[in-house]
């Protein structure tokens, strides 16, 4: 197995991380699940940068999103599976 | 010499270092004489002793008048605790008058290190610049012939705080102080972390992990009071770009709950923390993790740990946060490889491997660990050699 391109912190989260610098639209993706080492594939649909986030399912406007097997925020709009996750689209459910 | 020699020196596996045994026990990693502002109009005083003393340290800040109550209390166990912590030799403190000038000399008086004071008023700069330039070149030459002595890693008291944290910190650098701390504590370190309004989101798990529900409650309160009384006193919108901050977003963080997730792998799988700090205030509860209830800005909670006793820092970044301060060594360690690459001479810990998985976290951890042992030998972390001293007192509210 090379070097993934996004890695999951947890089984149970919709986003993981980007980890590999220029990431272009359309690549096959190799994505790890850090807690258990298992892989899967997925395509990403945007160029997004090293260290942000790829929604890896289809995320409803509303939807709690989930990292390291927790709540980080809410999507405040409709995310697509492959797609940048961010500010535009992620907001706290504090503050 | 080859770089590549040059920093590829290992100690690995070694658990002692040469360090200073001070007069209260304390072990020092560094040998430091300092010039201690009381207050904001001493520091020019203070800059010109330690400019005529060449190997004396100024500690310039910004206070020290007309604070009261719990904000004077802080400011005066910062200052002593600073001129206490056992990376400290011996101290000059200059103060615009005698009466609190003696205060902090009495407070770092009994840890029985070398400490005189001198007041302005009534004598001018310049007569107390000569008077203390004096007293500093004594220190600064016994200190300079203290003995070094072989000391355990258990003498140690290690220090964590994050800062620029992307979300490269909590896949790769904070779970390697969180190996480091899983490692070390059961070895009989002192560890501490702090930054209150980061934990927001990830409070429930902080509360978890204390040694006993009691002391979780305490935490919690500690938590809550900050949320309620300046969080929501003050807060705008989000926290305007403040939490996460314009870096931290840039970085790919979104939320203050994904950010305080990250920060909270600095303490591992295995450490529970048994106590819970006020600001600078030093541990007495024995060998083990703490948490201080801190400001989440980088030079703030260091300097408030330094005070606090804490000898050597472990700092994980992300977008790359250069920071230091002038008595504790700052050990960056970071896993973002663009920011290994085009900040180097800020990073003291590669761990991008972790990203490509051609690292483990617990080799992260040993590595850190490698690199804490060969900082308490002497080796001048990037920020000591870039000349990083942030001295930054925490002020809880306006002055009178």
């Amino acid at each position: 197995m090379g070097s993934p391109h996004l890695l999951v912190h947890h089984k149970k989260d919709t986003v993981g991380v980007v980890v590999i610098e220029g990431l272009e639209a359309g690549t096959n993706m190799l994505c790890v699940v850090t807690a258990n080492n298992s892989s899967f594939r997925l395509k990403a649909k945007m160029d997004v940068p090293i260290g942000h986030k790829i929604a890896l399912t289809d995320i409803k406007s509303g939807d709690t999103v989930w990292k390291y097997g927790q709540d980080i925020g809410k999507a405040v709009a409709k995310i697509g599976k492959g797609e940048h996750v961010h500010v535009h689209n992620l907001k706290t459910k504090r503050w | 010499m080859a770089r590549s020699k040059i920093n590829g020196r290992m100690s690995r596996g070694k658990t002692t270092f040469s360090g200073w045994r001070r007069e209260n026990g304390r072990v020092g990693v560094r040998n430091h004489v300092i010039i201690l502002p009381l207050d904001d109009l001493s520091n020019a005083a203070a800059e010109s002793v330690a400019n005529n003393i060449k190997g004396t340290l100024a500690l310039p800040h910004a206070y020290g008048r007309l604070q009261f109550g719990a904000d004077l209390e802080l400011f005066f166990r910062t200052l002593i605790g600073t001129g206490s912590n056992p990376n400290v030799a011996a101290v000059v403190v200059i103060g615009i008058e005698d009466g609190w000038t003696k205060r902090i000399v009495d407070g770092i008086k009994k840890t029985g290190k070398p400490v005189t004071g001198f007041g302005i008023e009534g004598t001018g700069d310049i007569m107390t610049v000569a008077k203390a330039s004096r007293v500093a070149k004594d220190y600064l030459q016994w200190a300079s012939e203290l003995p070094r002595e072989e000391c355990d890693v258990s003498e140690l008291w290690v220090s964590t705080k994050c800062g620029e944290s992307d979300t490269t910190t909590g896949l790769a650098s904070c779970p390697t102080v969180g190996n480091m701390y899983d490692k070390l504590i059961p070895k009989g370190v002192y560890g501490v972390f702090g930054e209150t309004s980061e934990i927001t989101g990830a409070e429930h798990l902080a509360k978890a992990r204390a040694a006993s529900p009691k002391i979780g409650e305490k935490w919690y309160r500690v938590w809550k009071a900050y949320e309620d009384e300046v969080i929501q006193a003050h807060k705008t919108d989000d926290l305007s770009e403040s939490q996460p901050t314009k870096g931290n977003i840039a970085g790919g963080l979104t939320t203050i709950e994904e950010k305080a997730l990250g920060n909270l792998e600095k303490i591992g799988r295995k450490c529970t923390y048994i106590d819970v700090l006020q600001p600078a205030e030093a541990p007495r509860k024995g060998a083990g993790l703490y948490y201080m209830d801190t400001s989440s800005a980088a030079a703030e909670c260091v300097t408030l740990m330094a005070a606090a006793g804490y000898v050597v820092h472990t700092f994980p970044t992300g977008q790359g946060n250069v920071i230091g301060n002038p008595i504790v060594p700052v050990i960056k360690i970071s896993g973002n490889p663009r920011t290994v690459r085009t900040m180097s001479e800020h990073i003291d810990v590669d761990v991008s491997g972790i990203l490509r998985r051609d690292m483990t976290i617990p080799e992260a951890g040993d590595a850190l660990i490698d690199m804490i042992m060969r900082t308490a030998n002497g080796r001048l972390t990037a920020a000591e050699s870039l000349g990083h001293r942030e001295f930054v007192l925490t002020k809880l509210y306006r002055s009178a």
